[in-house]
């Protein structure tokens, strides 16, 4: 195409790449170099507008972005090289996929004339990313670079956010063409649905407000739209009881009595009895994942269900509803609490005593009640004293694992992207380069990483990203030496029979942390976890990897075995000798 | 129950695998499908046979319609539409085997379009159904080679699937 000369400046593909990075208002990139993106990075090191951040694994740098976009809401931007870089991140951005978060990642490419010739550190990067992203671009033609660039953001961060992959071979970086980056741009396949449908939303408040024992669920979607204060106006104003999935934590404040507590596999009872015996569900931002639902044909067995979410491939995959609105959770949410405001009809308050009352006695089993007089440290007890100094203010991060659902269960999140952990994936190694990206957007907030002995080894070596760009982070290690959650899985299903759960030659952790140029402390006894903690979190300097020696053969009460109904919980000891006494 | 699924995709590459890879990471079924540009160079038009509950069908045309690369799809079998379907048989007949073939063709309304001493090759266009049918009548053992096409479909009527 013949293009009319605009008078516009005229750079190479590399220039093009890092002046669009910074017209979308980019503010940190995270990567590690190589053949195929080395005009790139030539380009970025005659800038400092988009501030590079040199990971030392292409996977930290994929959770590092993805951290970054998980606490500020804007797109996580990372750079890797063709082949191995490529291949590195996958993991990463498959983890963002899972999670619905935005990122857009640039992925070095050999020549286009050497594509397909096996080349050297060629990998079909579109091809092996297809599955866990968006949508990805090969770029082709210099001429389309700056557009693509704006796509991949537009892309990453509507509708349903997730990550999006820009292909860019290498000699499309160094060849030239007018720069221009567009305000905008329109994909005519594309247009995410913002506006409920009135009548479904009309539908679903005259459901709500007939409803005797209503239940909310809420997952990521609402963290994702930042719908959280309008969730909380809105479950103000019915009165109703409220439960969260693991992503959608931290959207309605924990220390609300309206709040049940997490739902699902290692949901509270009280959230997950109330799932099983309520007459209308409302989910909201929630895709009904195995996780949280258990067995289908169990789950919500009386409930008329009512599920809003900007994904229409969301609804009735696995949980059939009767009322569904496509939109966004803000959107939506605005409109009921207008029809709520408007109408004359009321709630059943009496239904909702009743219903409030079953729900105070099964919250008065205190399902999550442990051992608080244990001479071991119990890593419940952690959480809790985490949660008591930083006021539960914290942003934490966190591997996968038993550490994971503590965090989850423990900490009691009050505010919205505070909670940053691999939800759908459930990669181990996330949650220490999260924590880098958590850092360097809030440099000044508290950052903890909640992490496992076995975990914490997958993304160790970001230990010196973190020493270059002096980050603070509270690595909370709990170390049963155990990989827990198999661990804990083989003794509930495998006769205790704990293959390969062990973690063996472990290494000294404090003397790993040192190496690495932070501060390394090992806690034994529950009497010093106050103190060790509340010195790494004063320290504002200085990154703390704090080993705290866990009781081994602690479990993650309640859990529901995959398949199971949510009535069906493993629970605490206390509990059942109390049912065992009735 | 059978689906037949028409899309208006991009035409760029990449485009069929998204949808290929759609189908076998889901785990959804394809019975046949055909691809080729269309009056506009920019997309191409698909067709697309799957079978599967309600349920099923429902999702598929939800994913189908979240790949960016999709412009947009209809599900024919939910309007009246016309199918067809073209295949190509090649067939052992020498001797009195060849009348009795030509007239199975002639009544099939398909055509021979090459001979050789001992083989004909058919051409015959219609539903799947009907191509089925003409292959039951052939003897299983004369059939050399079978290249069908895989269905394409249009809606009846004045409308259209463009954008
Ligand atoms: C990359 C990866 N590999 C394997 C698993 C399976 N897995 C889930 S939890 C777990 C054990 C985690 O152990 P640790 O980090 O020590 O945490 P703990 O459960 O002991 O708190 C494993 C191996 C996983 N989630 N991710």
């Amino acid at each position: 195409m013949q293009q009319q000369s605009t008078g516009a400046e005229i750079l190479t593909g590399a220039e093009i790449l890092a002046r669009s990075l910074k017209d979308e208002g980019v503010e940190y990139i995270f990567g590690y170099p190589g053949g195929a993106v080395l005009h790139i990075y030539d380009a970025l090191f005659k800038q400092d507008a988009v501030k590079h951040i040199l990971v030392r694994h292409e996977q930290g740098a994929s959770h590092a972005a993805d951290g970054y976009a998980r606490a500020t809401g804007r797109p996580g931007v990372l750079l890797v090289t063709s082949g191995p870089g490529a291949t590195n991140a996958v993991t990463g951005i498959a983890t963002a996929y899972m999670d619905s978060i935005p990122m857009v990642i640039i992925t070095g490419q050999v020549n286009t004339w050497a594509i397909g010739s096996d080349a050297f550190q060629e990998v079909d990067s579109v091809g092996i990313t297809r599955p866990c992203v968006k949508h990805n671009f090969l770029v082709k033609d210099v001429k389309d670079l700056a557009e693509t660039i704006k796509k991949a953001f537009y892309l990453a961060s509507s509708g349903r956010p997730g990550p999006v992959v820009v292909d860019v071979p290498k000699d499309v970086t160094a060849l030239t063409a007018e720069y221009h980056y567009p305000e905008s741009v329109n994909i005519r396949s594309y247009s995410p649905v913002e506006k409920g449908h009135s009548g479904q939303i009309k539908r679903a408040v005259e459901m709500l407000l007939a409803a005797k024992k209503p239940m909310i669920y809420t997952g990521g979607g609402v963290v994702l739209d930042n719908a959280s204060e309008i969730l909380v106006e809105f479950t103000k104003l019915l009165g109703f009881p409220i439960t969260n999935t693991l992503m959608g934590l931290g959207s309605f404040p924990a220390s609300d009595r309206q709040f049940l507590g997490m739902l699902g596999m290692h949901g509270t009872y009280e959230a997950n009895m109330a799932m099983h015996d309520c007459d209308v569900l409302l989910a909201v931002g929630a895709r009904f994942d195995d996780r949280v639902v258990g067995k289908v044909e169990e789950f919500c067995p009386y409930a008329k269900k009512i599920h809003i979410d900007i994904d229409p491939a969301s609804i009735s995959k696995s949980v059939i509803v009767d009322v569904p609105i496509v939109g966004s959770v803000s959107s939506v949410l605005t409109d009921m609490i207008a029809q709520l405001k408007a109408t004359e009809v009321k709630t059943d308050a009496d239904a909702l005593t009743q219903w409030w009352n079953q729900i105070e006695a099964w919250r008065k089993q205190d399902c999550l009640r442990y051992d608080t007089k244990s001479d071991i440290i119990k890593p419940q007890g952690v959480i809790q004293k985490l949660h008591e100094i930083t006021k539960g203010d914290a942003f934490i991060t966190s591997d996968v694992g038993q550490h994971q659902m503590w965090a989850a269960q423990y900490y009691g999140f009050n505010k919205p992207r505070r909670w940053i952990n691999s939800g759908g994936l459930g990669t181990m190694g996330f949650g220490l380069p999260a924590a880098i990206g958590v850092q360097l957007a809030y440099p000044d907030e508290t950052v903890c990483c909640v992490t496992g002995e076995a975990s914490i080894m997958m993304c160790i070596q970001e230990l010196s990203t973190c020493l270059q760009y002096g980050l603070p982070i509270n690595v909370v290690s709990l170390n049963n030496r155990y990989m827990g959650m198999v661990r804990q899985w083989q003794e509930f299903f495998y006769e205790g029979r704990y293959a390969m759960s062990y973690m063996d030659a472990l290494p000294d952790f404090v003397a790993l942390a040192n190496s690495f140029g932070h501060v390394g402390l090992r806690v034994e006894s529950p009497a010093d976890v106050e103190a060790a903690l509340k010195e790494a979190i004063a320290d504002t300097k200085r990154l703390y990897f704090i080993d705290f020696v866990t009781d081994q053969t602690e479990n993650v009460f309640p859990m529901i075995a995959a398949g199971k109904g949510h009535h069906e919980m493993h629970l605490p000891a206390h509990m059942t000798a109390e049912r065992d006494l009735a | 129950m059978k689906h037949i699924i028409s899309i208006l995709l991009e035409n760029e590459s990449g485009a069929l695998s998204r949808v290929a890879g759609l189908f076998s990471a889901r785990g959804y079924n394809i019975e046949s499908l055909t691809v080729a540009t269309t009056e506009d160079p920019t997309m191409s038009r698909m067709t697309l046979v799957t079978s599967g509950s309600d349920q099923i069908i429902e999702q598929i045309i939800k994913q189908l319609n979240k790949l960016i690369d999709v412009v947009k799809l209809v599900d024919l079998s939910e309007d009246e539409h016309i199918e067809r379907e073209m295949m190509l048989v090649k067939v052992k007949s020498s001797g009195p085997d060849r009348e009795e073939l030509k007239r199975l063709t002639e009544i099939f309304r398909g055509r021979i379009i090459d001979v050789t001493p001992r083989t004909y090759t058919v051409e015959l266009t219609g539903t799947g159904g009907k191509l089925d049918a003409f292959l039951q009548a052939l003897e299983a053992a004369s059939i050399i080679e079978t290249v069908r096409s895989g269905t394409s479909g249009i809606t009846r009527g004045d409308k259209g699937l463009s954008l």
